[in-house]
């Protein structure tokens, strides 16, 4: 017997329900039923990080996680961050200028663990960007760009109160 | 649809969960993190009819300060709270030297104490933290409560002492010792990753600054986090110097015998846990002066 669950969460801002399979991850709901296809899912056992999304404003693997789980939380992801191509965040603005991105696959995992940093620290080092890009991995651009990217921003970042 | 199917619980209380831990402990996996156990299941490596999820039971998420300036830890406590929680800090500085090393940011925002512990994965840093701490666990079951030393939760990889029908629910640190210092060394292919070796070591003075307590725990070396006894036995009493650490650091070398895996050969192990032995004692000597001046 399939045993299923109501459960309601608010994604990018807008609250949605659905009923889920117990055994449905995060990351599959957000792709198979709310059809948001910007978080992709790569090694599914939380070591590649291309399904990082936000949940209550932490980064979290979307393979790790059961949809059932986050009833009742915020969820963010890559396509909660730019309203269209015209209006990018500053971060993906950053990502654009410095060849952050080559095939695309980890970067919306990417982009929001690095959103989610620069929340709590506007202003990180370049080891502190290491150390959350060390999460994710990327097979095309060796990190580099991402790293001068986030370093551009970090720059021009109101300083620290 | 990657994990197969099973019946999903998640109980709002210690008491629900002990419940259905003893309907069904033998079929049943607790889900706390799931940074351990959801891998498995997405790749059907674990197959339980029963999936006992304590995210929701509040009373098993509490940091709280112990009896004499000790510690004590719920076992749901997330890792990312280990690592910013002003008290554990103050309390227990070998935690915090520990987490950055605990898979990544994204990891340890769901990743906790207890699930890293139950799941007792031989390269894991807290189990050997906890067993260099002396930390003391709660186990409990619809049957009672027991409470065991970490040196003999850990029975091998993958194994610990809790029963079919048992949950880890606390953990209980000693009050840290004055003139202490502490230190936790590990190699790994990148941060975060799978440990190829570690130590975790704690050194206490005396007020002549002689080694008044010593403590050194390899992991990802042998099947357990492994205290080094002769190693902590050769510092006790004498003075710290360069060759002692030296010395301690070729018992600690001597006391373990690692396996070759893909990632390393068991030669390459042994020799790391002595390096990482002296390192690990030359920087908690460092702290313990520091403190003790």
């Amino acid at each position: 017997m399939t045993e299923t669950r109501a459960i309601s969460l608010v994604v990018n801002g807008q609250p949605r329900g659905a009923t889920v399979e117990m055994r449905t991850t995060l990351v599959d709901f957000l792709r198979e039923e709310l059809r948001l296809t910007g978080t992709h899912v790569g090694c599914e056992q939380g070591v590649c990080g291309a399904c990082t999304v936000l949940v209550d404003g932490e980064p979290v693997r979307g393979c790790l996680l059961l949809a059932v789980q986050a009833d009742g939380t915020r969820v963010e992801t890559v396509e909660g961050l730019a309203p269209d191509l015209e209006h990018l965040t500053p971060l993906q603005a950053e990502f654009v200028r410095h060849h952050g991105v080559q095939c695309g696959f980890c970067t919306g995992g990417i982009l929001m663990s690095l959103t989610a940093s620069l929340r709590d620290n506007p202003r990180p080092t370049e080891a502190e960007i290491r150390n959350t890009l060390a999460g994710h991995l990327c097979r095309c651009t060796g990190y580099q760009g991402m790293v001068d990217a986030v370093l551009a921003l970090a720059a021009g970042a109101e300083p620290a109160p | 649809m990657k994990p197969p199917r099973f019946s999903y619980h998640d109980p709002a209380t210690v008491e629900e969960a002990l419940g259905l831990l003893a309907a069904h402990g033998d079929a049943a996996r607790v889900l706390a993190g799931g940074q351990s156990l959801m891998p498995m299941l997405n790749f059907r490596l674990a197959r339980p009819g029963h999936v006992i999820d304590v995210n929701r039971v509040a009373a098993l998420a509490t940091v709280s300060p112990g009896p004499d300036r000790g510690l004590r830890i719920g076992a749901l406590v997330r890792q990312r709270t280990l690592e910013r929680s002003p008290l554990i800090r103050e309390r227990c500085p070998m935690i915090g030297q520990a987490m950055p090393f605990v898979g990544h940011p994204q990891i340890r925002t769901r990743g906790t104490l207890g699930g890293s512990l139950a799941h007792a994965d031989p390269a894991a840093e807290l189990p050997a933290v906890m067993v260099a701490l002396g930390a003391r666990l709660t186990l409990r079951s619809a049957r009672g409560q027991r409470t065991v030393a970490a040196e003999d939760f850990f029975v091998t990889a993958l194994t610990t002492a809790l029963a079919p029908d048992e949950l880890l629910t606390e953990v209980a640190l000693p009050p840290w010792p004055a003139r202490t210092g502490s230190s936790v060394q590990e190699v790994a292919i990148r941060l975060g990753d799978f440990a190829l070796g570690g130590v975790a070591a704690a050194l206490t003075l005396d007020a002549q600054g002689r080694v008044a307590g010593a403590r050194v725990v390899c992991f990802g070396v042998g099947p357990r986090p492994l205290r080094a006894a002769d190693a902590e036995r050769s510092l006790l009493g004498g003075a710290p110097s360069a060759a002692a650490l030296a010395e301690a650091g070729r018992l600690a070398s001597a006391a373990v015998d690692p396996s070759d895996d893909i990632h390393a050969s068991g030669a390459y192990r042994r020799r790391l846990a002595g390096v990482l032995t002296t390192r690990a004692l030359a920087a908690s000597l460092a702290t313990a002066a520091a403190r003790a001046a």
